[in-house]
């Protein structure tokens, strides 16, 4: 049923579909609507789960880890700074493969604090063995949430997963979204069956150590399922279509690529304004396309490869930046060794920064700088600071 | 073989470890002197005395010689020795 | 009744020959029975029972970050009570992810009044990383981040009383309890863990390797701890004072003499300041407890 909401409202409706047994989160702007809604359900006795108010996020994912442990589907949510202070429990829970989902409401971080958004949270959490998804607007926030319960819990893949939205952008701006009903969920999404869990008829230890006649092969196992979740979320995304009438099989969007000869990448919600400079661009003769990156990890090289060879010109657009890097993107150096054409320029621009407004001026002024082989710089620096 | 996922085990493996081999003094349980009053069992950190029929009996395989059952042994009947190897 | 034939701690485990927590960890065990999830911190125990695939514990036991105990077993607690089943969670950790790195989750956890019990095998220090000094470490104790030295008699701070902070969290029952008496131990877990809320239990375990003494004294040494007033076994319920061990008191030096952690005390020449010191924690832990027959 198609309803106007605010996108933190979305998140919270589709997580109460998703029924999980364990809520666990700490607050933190922009996340907090999440959170607060779905407290207000619990409250209201229209969603049964136990709700911890722990104190600190560092706190929110361990409980999240014990009650996974314990057979639980488990949900938190973070942004920026309580990413960052449960990265070192976000490395943990994926070695230990449980799949807990946790949405992050991509803020900037600190120092200097900001609460505005960028995705540095989420990238600089790359490594940790996560699936990572980043939704473009309300609907597939709300979407993704199914996707990312029904792949995680996947016995063949057990892996946690972020789904990814700009904080502000869209947890806090209203758009249409399409809830569904509690029966088509279920379809979709069955009750978790777990596998090793803490139960003291079938006592298992988890969590044990690794000397290194062990270690090389258990993260060897782990990256292992993180490649069968590329086919994984492919499938569900397919099968998707079929429970709800809307598909995500495959990990990227290819827009107006058809005949293009200059791509721009993105992820997230950027990629709205960046379709329509395309079409206004377009109409001004210039045969440009976007490729959107739904799933940041597993990275879709293959897909991105077909995308865009042949393509002589790329323009990735980062939300973040690895500060000293030489293409200063976390983004645009897997985009380029994904194509390995020598033939492609592909370039960083990191934009946006700290909640710093992206319009189509700057969209195409990218594209300007990038036919002028001007490119892994910072974008929209207001040079009067400096 | 292969890998539980996780880094997870079922109980029983620590068994394979025998770390009787460690061990450099040995414990000598003298049953006339014992009293059975069980402390030797209570205290032992490897778990590695059992009582069998009347007799408190330890499994040299796993007893590391760490000499607390003779320290506390009430009736002082219990012995460190040194081993021949 | 707590069932004490039951061994719950397989040996072949690689604690030291006469390690303090080893024997904690079975006792334990024996206290609170086969219905029993353990939750461990990093730490010399769990380093010890669970190299892979080797396991000592038959119990379900989950081991995540050295200071998230407490928070994990919040959410374990969360899951079964959804689940409507009735295992006892209990955390067992050392003295250096109880006292400072796990403040955080334990005072979380205890605040929001789960239905855990939170052991801690005191053994003075960080252990299993080479006896580095913790919020547990006692005073003038010669650690390897706070040695004895030219300019140093040791540790120089008292001993965190951890105990009376968690009482003031409203926990229902607080218990200290020594591997000097084993069987007060299994009746100490056995109550904690059927008494609804979180509880702690700190228990007393000399470790021979960090202390300095040989491995065959450390039930001796636990009781001298307790002899000397250095260690007071109590019990706390609702925050106030419900049972303590009465001892007829000896002079502290007879417990410090017996360890090379002291050792600096006496030799090359005997410190009768700092000894006198340490003579009024414990004739101070003393009157407190009200623990002198």
């Amino acid at each position: 049923m198609l309803r106007i909401m605010e996108g933190s409202h979305a998140v919270a409706e589709a997580v109460k579909l998703c029924r999980p047994d364990v809520i666990s989160a700490y607050p933190i702007t922009p996340q907090t609507h999440i959170v607060e809604r779905l407290a207000e359900m619990v409250a209201d006795g229209d969603l049964e789960s136990e709700y911890i108010c722990v104190e600190s996020e560092f706190s929110a994912l361990s409980a999240c880890l014990g009650a996974s442990a314990a057979g639980s589907r488990v949900y938190s949510a973070t942004s920026s700074q309580g990413l960052l202070l449960m990265a070192e429990v976000c490395f943990n829970v994926a070695g230990m493969r449980q799949p807990v989902v946790m949405s992050i409401a991509n803020r900037a971080v600190g120092a200097p604090l900001s609460i505005w958004n960028d995705q540095q949270d989420s990238i600089a959490l790359r490594d940790a063995g996560w699936f990572q998804l980043y939704a473009e607007d309300a609907q597939e926030i709300s979407d993704f949430h199914f996707l990312a319960f029904k792949v995680a819990e996947d016995n063949n893949i057990l892996l946690p997963g972020f789904i990814c939205f700009d904080g502000f952008i869209l947890s806090h701006t209203y758009e249409p979204v399409d809830i569904p009903d509690q029966e088509s969920v279920l379809a979709y999404l069955p009750p978790y069956k777990p596998v090793n869990i803490l139960d003291a008829n079938d006592p298992m230890s988890l969590g044990m150590y690794a000397t290194p006649d062990y270690y090389l092969e258990f993260r060897y196992e782990h990256d292992q399922a993180m490649k069968r979740a590329a086919d994984a979320l492919c499938k569900a995304g397919s099968e998707f279509e079929e429970h709800f009438g809307r598909n995500y099989g495959s990990l990227i969007e290819e827009y107006r690529m058809d005949d293009a000869d200059f791509a721009y990448v993105a992820m997230g919600s950027v990629c709205g304004t960046v379709k329509d400079a395309i079409d206004e661009m377009r109409d001004d003769g210039k045969k440009v396309g976007l490729v959107r990156i739904l799933s940041y990890r597993p990275f879709p090289e293959a897909d991105m490869h077909r995308a865009l060879s042949g393509i002589p010109v790329v323009a990735v657009l980062e939300k973040n930046v690895s500060i000293g890097s030489r293409m200063k993107g976390a983004v645009g150096p897997e985009v380029k060794d994904a194509i390995a054409d020598s033939g492609v320029a592909v370039y960083s621009y990191v934009v946006g920064l700290g909640g710093r407004d992206i319009r189509k001026i700057h969209i195409r002024g990218i594209y300007e700088e990038a036919m002028k082989g001007n490119g892994n710089i910072f974008y929209g620096l207001r040079e009067e600071l400096l | 073989m292969s890998l539980n996922i996780g880094c997870a085990a079922r109980p029983g493996r620590s068994q394979d470890n025998k770390t009787g081999s460690w061990r450099v003094f040995k414990p000598e349980f003298h049953y006339d002197l014992c009293t059975n009053c069980g402390t030797c069992q209570l205290l032992c950190p490897e778990g590695c005395i059992h009582k069998i029929d009347d007799n408190y009996i330890p499994d040299y395989s796993f007893c590391k010689g760490c000499g607390m059952c003779a320290e506390q042994c009430p009736a002082e009947a219990i012995v460190m020795i040194q081993e021949e190897k | 009744m707590a069932d004490k034939s039951l061994e719950l701690f397989d040996a072949g485990h690689r604690a030291c020959g006469g390690c303090g927590p080893a024997l904690a960890a079975r006792l334990i065990l024996k206290g609170s029975g086969e219905k029993t999830i353990v939750v461990a911190s990093t730490g010399c125990m769990e380093v010890f029972s669970t190299p892979y695939p080797e396991t000592a514990w038959k119990v379900p036991w989950i081991h995540s970050l050295f200071e998230n105990a407490a928070a994990v077993a919040s959410g374990i607690e969360a899951s079964l009570k959804k689940q409507g089943r009735d295992e006892h969670v209990i955390c067992i950790c050392g003295d250096g992810a109880t006292f400072d790195i796990g403040m955080l989750c334990i005072s979380g956890a205890f605040e929001r009044g789960h239905d855990i019990t939170y052991i801690c095998y005191d053994n003075e220090a960080y252990m299993n990383t080479g006896i580095q000094r913790s919020g547990a470490t006692p005073y003038d104790a010669s650690t390897t981040t706070s040695p004895a030295g030219k300019y140093s008699f040791g540790n120089s701070r008292p001993k965190k009383d951890l105990p009376q902070i968690l009482a003031s969290h409203g926990a229902p029952y607080v218990a200290t309890c020594s591997i000097a008496y084993p069987n007060d131990i299994i009746k100490k877990v056995e109550r904690a863990v059927n008494t609804k809320g979180p509880c702690y239990i700190q228990i007393h375990t000399p470790c021979c390797t960090g202390w300095g003494f040989d491995g065959s004294k450390t039930m001796e040494l636990a009781k001298l701890a307790i002899a000397t007033g250095m260690w007071v076994n109590f019990e706390l319920a609702d925050g106030k004072i419900d049972k303590v061990k009465k001892i007829k008191r000896r002079p502290v030096e007879d417990y410090l003499k017996e360890q090379k952690r002291f050792r600096h005390l006496f030799k090359p020449v005997r410190n009768d300041a700092e000894i006198t010191k340490i003579q009024a924690i414990a004739d101070s832990n003393a009157e407190k407890y009200g623990t002198d027959i």
